[in-house]
């Protein structure tokens, strides 16, 4: 591990509550650059609710406050001034389904860099999109098939396209709400092998379930319950000695 | 497998109630047969007693004749270079009957022969050869094969409308016209055509020269500005309640209002459409512009629900995903949500503008029950529109008008056909894009 760490993201005592009820209670955390930050808790912990504070996809939802502050290199997303489709093309975000537009697989990576204007001609977004595909590990399997509709593709090849037009829009940070939970462990294995891949470029927030996921793609890992961060660390000590009995009872299965 | 699971269901101890589960489906089966038998069985009725009257209604019966166009009834005096009012007045019926009474073999003096001939023609011959002649005056004094309408009467007999079997004085036509008529048919003079006049005739008293021409040009006005109307204000407003309102009292206060929009019953929109298009607008009255707007206004609440379930219905995830690359809220909607939510859309809108298209009420408010003569030009003439044009026709005494309500009905029937085609077709392209 590089000695020189960098914040990329920041949470400071946020809170998210949905009309009356509260889903996080003051959350402070950071996103190091270039690392894998996996969220682990039980359901309905607010680990994906901490996850969509940061691309603001919570402002989509009717009723939910977000108070405190969360940073962006040192800027508050939550801020006036701060525009939230700007703020998206930074922060990317993969859904636990896969979730492909019913267009052709082209289109579907096109779509990003073409509404952002990223490609000055036909050419540049080709190029976009095929090395796209090339890092989510997809252009070998679909190169022939790029005008078939996205949804046509495998479950696992649908999540890798998503990651794609993610990645489509250079992003800096992209986040991923339990990418493998609707795949199978083949597709599950690709996409990890992928997210370490990824990490080279991208800074990644993962929300995951599976013990294993997290023990494998992180380096660090925070771990909620109930709306509060129990314990964050090195992905190693939250394993092998976690402080809280909390974290050692569900790492180990005792809950969750 | 199935023999296995049988035994293997007879060695359970338990009661589960198979028996008795098995015949209510087979009972709820049964009622749905019924129901369907029922209605299949009210529709063929329906369908058959209309096209077995109304199919008539296609064929005119003709006369063709050999004319003589004679100086000394059209222009005694030969004044027709100085004064061409003389052509005008010419009196043409007695020309054309003339012609008939040659052909039969009538006296010239039998003048209640002469008569009854006179009825077996429709009176609009009479202006159709002073067309001709007008057009072209150099045919006087020739003779000219002209083709005219058979009168109602007989036209109705010669397709069996009118039973012949009764007693002379308490039919419409007599026992010489009969003969008449049945000479000519053998011979090949008289005859049925497809009835083009149909189509385009306006309104007439006589039922062989009226057609729909005005209904069709006014019902076809009526879509466009409906669909040209509500289909963007119905879309938007239902973008807008559905994307971007919030939730709060008074747009719930809209949305119940909008719900019930569209049960108001359609004689209400007609009394709405005179009192505000009308007498505070000033619009002209029967005018397709009117007609079209009341229109617009019922079809209004059932695009705009068609459409919010239609949105409704677009799965979160693909809102999801959209915002997710950084699309803004309209590009989300209009590139994404709207194409998804586009079928749906088009169903309700077909509904509207069939409910549109077969309205009658709301259009005899606002004037549009007329007796009109004239193709409308513009959306400002008087027009009719079809289903009023029926409950016209229905209203007539006259036998001929009988046959050609039922033709009326299978006119809008295609029409309706059509529409509901073309939009089968459509949501299939935008389904195939998915």
């Amino acid at each position: 591990m590089s000695s020189e760490l960098k914040i990329k993201m920041c949470g400071l005592d946020v809170k998210v509550s949905y009309g009356k009820k509260r889903a996080l209670h003051g959350i402070t955390l950071n996103i190091l650059e270039n690392k894998v930050t996996a969220l682990i808790g039980p359901s309905g912990c607010g680990k994906s609710t901490f996850l969509r504070c940061l691309n603001r996809m919570n402002d989509t939802i009717e009723g939910a406050l977000v108070t405190g502050k969360i940073l962006l290199d040192e800027e508050d997303i939550y801020d006036s001034s701060v525009d939230v489709v700007e703020l998206r093309a930074r922060v990317g975000m993969v859904f636990q389904k896969p979730n492909p537009f019913p267009k052709s697989v082209y289109e579907n990576v096109a779509y990003g860099p073409r509404i952002h204007g990223l490609a000055k001609s036909r050419v540049a977004l080709n190029e976009i999109v095929e090395q796209s595909l090339v890092k989510a590990g997809l252009f070998s399997e679909v190169k022939d098939r790029l005008h078939d509709v996205g949804t046509s593709l495998s479950g696992g090849q649908q999540q890798r396209l998503c990651i794609a037009r993610a990645i489509a829009v250079s992003p800096e940070v992209i986040l991923m709400d339990e990418p493998c939970s609707a795949l199978d462990p083949i597709a599950t294995a690709k996409i990890e092998e992928l997210i370490d891949d990824l990490r080279r470029n991208y800074t990644i927030a993962i929300v995951t379930h599976s013990m294993q996921q997290a023990a494998r793609v992180s380096q660090f890992t925070a771990m909620f319950h109930l709306g509060n961060l129990v314990e964050v660390g090195t992905t190693d000590t939250i394993f092998t000695s976690p402080q809280e009995r909390r974290t050692q009872d569900y790492i180990t299965g005792r809950f969750g | 497998m199935n023999c296995f699971s049988k035994s293997y269901l007879k060695s359970l101890p338990r009661d589960i109630r198979l028996k008795q589960r098995y015949r209510a489906e087979k009972r709820f089966r049964a009622y749905g047969y019924t129901a369907i038998g029922i209605g299949v069985f009210f529709l063929t009725a329906l369908l058959w007693s209309i096209f077995s009257q109304g199919y008539t209604a296609f064929w005119q019966t003709s006369i063709t004749l050999p004319v003589k166009l004679d100086v000394a009834v059209i222009d005694p005096q030969n004044r027709r270079d100085k004064n061409p009012q003389i052509l005008i007045t010419a009196n043409y019926p007695v020309l054309i009957r003339n012609a008939l009474a040659e052909k039969l073999g009538i006296a010239i003096d039998d003048y209640i022969g002469l008569r009854e001939l006179n009825h077996m023609i429709s009176p609009s011959a009479g202006i159709k050869l002073r067309k001709m002649v007008l057009d072209n005056p150099q045919i006087i004094g020739s003779t000219q094969s002209l083709t005219v309408l058979a009168g109602a009467d007989i036209d109705s007999a010669f397709k069996g409308k009118i039973n012949l079997t009764v007693s002379e004085i308490s039919r419409k036509i007599s026992n010489r016209q009969i003969k008449w008529m049945y000479k000519l048919a053998a011979e090949g003079s008289l005859y049925k055509a497809f009835n083009t006049g149909l189509f385009i005739f306006a309104s007439s008293s006589r039922p062989e020269t009226s057609g729909l021409g005005v209904a069709l040009i006014g019902s076809f006005y009526m879509i466009l500005i409906v669909l040209m109307f509500s289909l963007p204000i119905g879309v938007a407003t239902a973008i807008y309640l559905e994307e971007y309102a919030r939730k709060n009292r008074f747009t719930d206060l809209i949305e119940i209002n909008i719900n019930n929009l569209a049960a108001v019953p359609s004689i209400v929109f007609g009394l709405l459409g005179v009192s505000v298009f009308i007498n505070f607008f000033g619009l002209p009255r029967s005018s397709s512009l009117v007609g079209g707007l009341v229109l617009t206004l019922m079809t209004l609440p059932i695009i705009i629900i068609a459409t919010r379930s239609a949105l409704r219905a677009v799965p979160i995830s693909i809102r999801s995903a959209a915002l997710g690359v950084g699309a803004s809220k309209i590009q989300m909607v209009f590139q994404h949500v709207l194409p998804l939510a586009a079928p749906g859309i088009l169903t309700g809108t077909v509904i509207g503008l069939t409910r549109a298209l077969g309205e009658t009420a709301p259009l005899l408010l606002i004037g549009m029950v007329a007796f009109i003569a004239n193709y409308p030009r513009t959306l400002m003439d008087p027009a009719t529109a079809l289903p009023v044009q029926i409950y016209m026709w229905a209203n007539e005494s006259e036998r001929a008008f009988i046959e050609r309500t039922s033709g009326a009905i299978i006119v809008l029937l295609m029409f309706l056909a059509v529409i509901n085609t073309i939009a089968v077709l459509l949501r299939r392209r935008f389904e195939q894009h998915r």
